[in-house]
C-alpha cells in the first residue's frame, strides 16, 4: 500500500467538483460573462469621470454636443434624445440619452447595473442564510417547531409572488419601515432588499428543510451524537456541511430569480424608488419611448438577460458538478422550484 | 376520494383565513404611518384621512379592524379614495381580459411545451434535442418585458403585422378578440414553455429507463406506441401539478408586465396603475384575488393529482 495508492482515492469532493466543473466549457463561460457584467457595473465611475463627464443623474436637456465636427442637440425641439453616438463625441453619450430629460444613457445603464446586482446579491445572501437556518432547525427538530416554520412559510407560498412584492412593496413605499431603532425610507434600497429576500425564502428553504430530514436519519448523526454531540454541534457540524453543494447551486440560481423579481418590481414602480434607479426600471422609462429610441428599452432589457442566463447556466453547471446525480432543481424564474413530488 | 376533496377543501379555506390575515397586516399594521393616511392617497385631505379613520375604524380594537376590511372587500363597497372608483366593480370589469390573457396564454406553453420536451427527449443528445435545449435556457431567462419590447417593436412598429394594444371582447368580435391577443399570449407563453420542455425531457429520459416501458417493448409494441402510451403519459403527470400552480400564479399576478405593455385593461394593468397612483384600496383586494387563484389552484391540482394517482389520496401522504 504505496503512498501512490493512496493519494489516487484521497481526492476531495470539492477538488472532484472542481474538476468536473472545468471541464464544462459553458459553465466556465458563462461565469467569464458574469465576471465581466460585474467589472462592467464597479467601472461606471471610472466611465462616469473619465469618458463621459457626467453622473447618472445629470441632466442635459437644453445642451448640444459636438459629434465628429457637428453641432447636435442632445434632446431635440421635439423632444426626441440624441441616440447613440459610440465614440463620435470622445466617449459622451455613448449610448444617447435617456429621454426629454438628457441624462447620459451609457452612465445610468452602468449605475442601474450596480442597483441591480447589489439588490440581487444582498437578497440572495440573505434569502440562503434565513432559508438554511430554517430549514436546518425545522428537518431537524420536526415536530412542533417544524409545524411552526412549515405552515408560515405556507402562507408566503400561497401569495403570488409578483404580487406579495408588489403588495409589500407598494404599502412600505409610502412611509418607509419604522420597527423600534430600525428606520428605513421610503426610497431605500433596503425595503426591495428585504422584500425579495423574504418572498423567496420558501422556495429554497422547503428543499432544504427535505434534504436534512433525509440526513439526520443517517448513521454519522446517529454517531455524532453518541459522542455527545449537541443540537446546534449536529446541524451546523455535521449536517450544514452537508447541504453546502445544495447551498451554493440555490444561491447562485436564486441571484438570476432575485434579478427578474427586483427588475419586475422595479419596472411596475414597486421596487427602487427615485432617484435610484436599476435596470428594470429602466426597461420601464423605456419602453415609453420604444418607437422612437427602442434602444433605451433594449439595453437594460439585454443586461438583464445576459445576467440570468449567464447565472441559470453556470448554476446548472455547478450542480452537475457537485453532485452528478442531484434532482433538486430551482429554476430561474418568477417563483417555481421544482416538483419534487413538486412548485413558480 | 369525497372525504379527501373534503378535507382539502377546509384546508383551502384554512389558508385563505390566514392569507387575508396577512393581507391585513400588509397594508393596516406595518408600522410606519398612519394607516388611514396611506389609504388616502397621494391628494389626501385632512378631512379625508379623518372620514378614513372613522369608517376604517382605526381607534378600535384589530380584530374589529379585520372585520370591517374584509366586509369592505367582500361586500364590494371598497372604494379607491383617489379616484373615486368602486375597486371590485374595477376588478370584475378587468377579469375577461385577464382570463383571455392567461387561458390563451396557457394553451400555447401547454401544447408547445409537451411537443417541445417530448421531441427533446425522444432525440436526446441530437442537434434538435441540443436546439431546444439552448432554446429552453434563453426562453427560461429573458425577462417578460424584453419579449414584449422586442414584440411591440419588431411585429407592430417596423413590420406592422399587429395591433400594439387594445383588448377586444371575445363577444363582440372573436377574430379581432385573437389577433389583438396573439403577441400577449406569445410573450406570456415564452417562458413556461421553456420551462415545462425542460421537465418534460428529463422526466421523460427518467420514464424511459423504468421496466414497465422495456416490458411494453418486450412484449412487441410499436416505438411511437411505446413512447407516447408508456412514457409520454406517466411523464404528465408531475406536468399537470406543475400547470395547476402556473397557472393559478399567472392569473394572480403572474401576467401582470404583460397586460401592462400590451394596453390589455385587465386586472393586472389596474393593479400596475394603482401603484403608480400609491392608492391601496385597489391593491388591498388585487392581492386577495390573486392570492385566492393561488390557492384554489393550489387545491385544484391536488384533486386532480389524487384522481390521477391514487396513492397520494390513500397513503400516508394525504395529510
Amino acid at each position: 500500500m504505496g503512498a501512490v495508492a493512496r493519494e489516487a482515492h484521497s481526492h476531495s469532493p470539492w477538488y472532484l467538483a472542481y474538476r468536473r466543473l472545468r471541464r464544462n466549457r459553458l459553465a466556465l463561460a458563462s461565469l467569464a460573462l458574469f465576471v465581466l457584467i460585474i467589472a462592467f457595473v464597479l467601472a461606471a465611475p471610472l466611465w462616469a469621470d473619465h469618458v463621459a463627464h457626467t453622473g447618472p443623474n445629470t441632466t442635459h436637456t437644453t445642451e448640444t454636443i459636438v459629434v465628429d465636427g457637428e453641432q447636435r442637440d442632445v434632446v431635440s425641439v421635439e423632444g426626441k434624445p440624441i441616440g447613440p453616438v459610440w465614440f463620435g463625441a470622445g466617449g459622451r453619450f455613448f449610448l444617447g440619452a435617456d429621454g426629454g430629460l438628457g441624462r447620459d444613457e451609457m452612465v445610468r445603464l452602468m449605475y442601474g447595473g450596480r442597483t441591480s446586482l447589489f439588490i440581487a446579491l444582498t437578497s440572495a445572501l440573505i434569502t440562503t442564510i434565513l432559508a438554511t437556518v430554517l430549514g436546518l432547525l425545522a428537518g431537524y427538530y420536526r415536530g412542533w417547531t417544524d409545524g411552526v416554520i412549515s405552515r408560515t412559510l405556507d402562507v408566503i407560498w400561497s401569495f403570488p409572488v409578483v404580487l406579495l412584492g408588489i403588495a409589500l412593496g407598494t404599502a412600505l413605499a409610502v412611509g418607509g419601515l419604522k420597527i423600534g431603532p430600525l428606520e428605513l425610507a421610503g426610497n431605500s434600497l433596503w425595503i426591495p432588499i428585504l422584500i425579495i429576500a423574504v418572498v423567496y425564502t420558501p422556495y429554497m428553504a422547503r428543499p432544504i428543510r427535505g434534504e436534512v430530514l433525509a440526513l439526520r436519519e443517517k448513521e454519522f448523526v446517529e454517531a455524532a451524537v453518541s459522542q455527545g454531540a449537541g443540537s446546534l454541534r449536529v446541524m451546523f457540524g455535521e449536517l450544514l456541511p452537508n447541504l453546502w453543494s445544495t447551498v451554493i447551486v440555490f444561491f447562485t440560481l436564486n441571484i438570476a430569480n432575485n434579478m427578474l423579481l427586483e427588475a419586475s418590481l422595479s419596472f411596475l414602480g414597486a421596487g427602487v424608488q427615485p432617484p435610484n434607479s436599476s435596470w428594470g426600471k429602466m426597461v420601464s422609462t423605456g419602453v415609453e419611448l420604444i418607437y422612437t429610441a427602442p434602444l433605451l428599452a433594449f439595453a437594460p432589457g439585454v443586461m438583464i438577460l445576459l445576467t440570468v442566463l449567464s447565472l441559470n447556466v453556470f448554476g446548472d453547471g455547478l450542480r452537475d458538478a457537485l453532485d452528478p446525480k442531484s434532482k433538486v432543481r430551482l429554476e430561474a424564474r418568477a417563483g417555481l422550484p421544482e416538483p419534487e413530488g413538486t412548485a413558480v | 376520494m369525497a372525504r379527501f376533496v373534503a378535507r382539502r377543501l377546509v384546508g383551502m379555506a384554512l389558508v385563505l383565513f390566514v392569507v387575508s390575515l396577512v393581507v391585513f397586516a400588509i397594508f393596516n399594521l406595518i408600522p410606519n404611518s398612519d394607516p388611514a393616511q396611506r389609504l388616502a392617497g397621494k391628494n389626501a385631505t385632512p378631512v379625508l384621512v379623518q372620514s378614513i379613520t372613522e369608517e376604517w375604524g382605526f381607534d378600535e380594537p384589530l380584530p374589529v379592524q379585520y372585520g370591517t376590511m374584509m366586509k369592505k372587500i367582500l361586500s364590494g363597497d371598497l372604494i379607491s379614495y383617489s379616484e373615486r372608483l368602486d375597486v371590485d366593480d374595477k376588478i370584475i370589469e378587468g377579469i375577461p381580459a385577464t382570463f383571455s390573457l392567461c387561458i390563451g396564454a396557457a394553451v400555447i406553453w401547454m401544447s408547445f411545451g409537451i411537443l417541445f420536451g417530448y421531441l427533446s427527449a425522444v432525440k436526446a443528445g441530437g442537434w434538435l434535442d441540443r436546439m431546444l435545449t439552448v432554446g429552453s435556457v434563453a426562453g427560461i431567462s429573458i425577462p417578460v418585458f424584453l419579449i414584449a419590447a422586442v414584440f411591440l417593436y419588431l411585429f407592430t412598429f417596423k413590420l406592422e403585422l399587429f395591433p400594439a394594444s387594445g383588448y377586444v371582447p371575445l363577444l363582440e368580435d372573436p377574430i379581432q378578440w385573437a389577433y389583438h391577443l396573439i403577441l400577449p399570449w406569445l410573450t406570456l407563453a415564452i417562458l413556461n414553455i421553456g420551462f415545462y420542455s425542460r421537465v418534460l425531457r428529463s422526466n421523460m429520459l427518467d420514464a424511459m429507463r423504468e421496466d414497465y416501458v422495456r416490458t411494453a417493448r418486450a412484449k412487441g409494441l410499436g416505438e411511437r406506441r411505446v413512447l407516447i402510451r408508456h412514457v409520454l403519459r406517466n411523464s404528465l403527470i408531475p406536468i399537470v401539478t406543475l400547470f395547476g400552480l402556473d397557472f393559478g400564479g399567472v392569473i394572480g399576478g403572474g401576467a401582470i408586465i404583460t397586460e401592462v405593455i400590451f394596453g390589455l385593461n385587465g386586472v393586472g394593468q389596474y393593479a400596475a396603475e394603482s401603484i403608480s397612483n400609491l392608492d391601496l384600496p385597489p391593491l388591498m383586494a388585487i392581492t386577495l384575488f390573486g392570492a385566492f387563484f393561488v390557492v384554489l389552484f393550489n387545491t385544484l391540482t391536488d384533486v386532480v393529482y389524487a384522481y390521477l394517482d391514487p396513492r397520494i389520496r390513500l397513503g400516508s401522504s394525504a395529510r
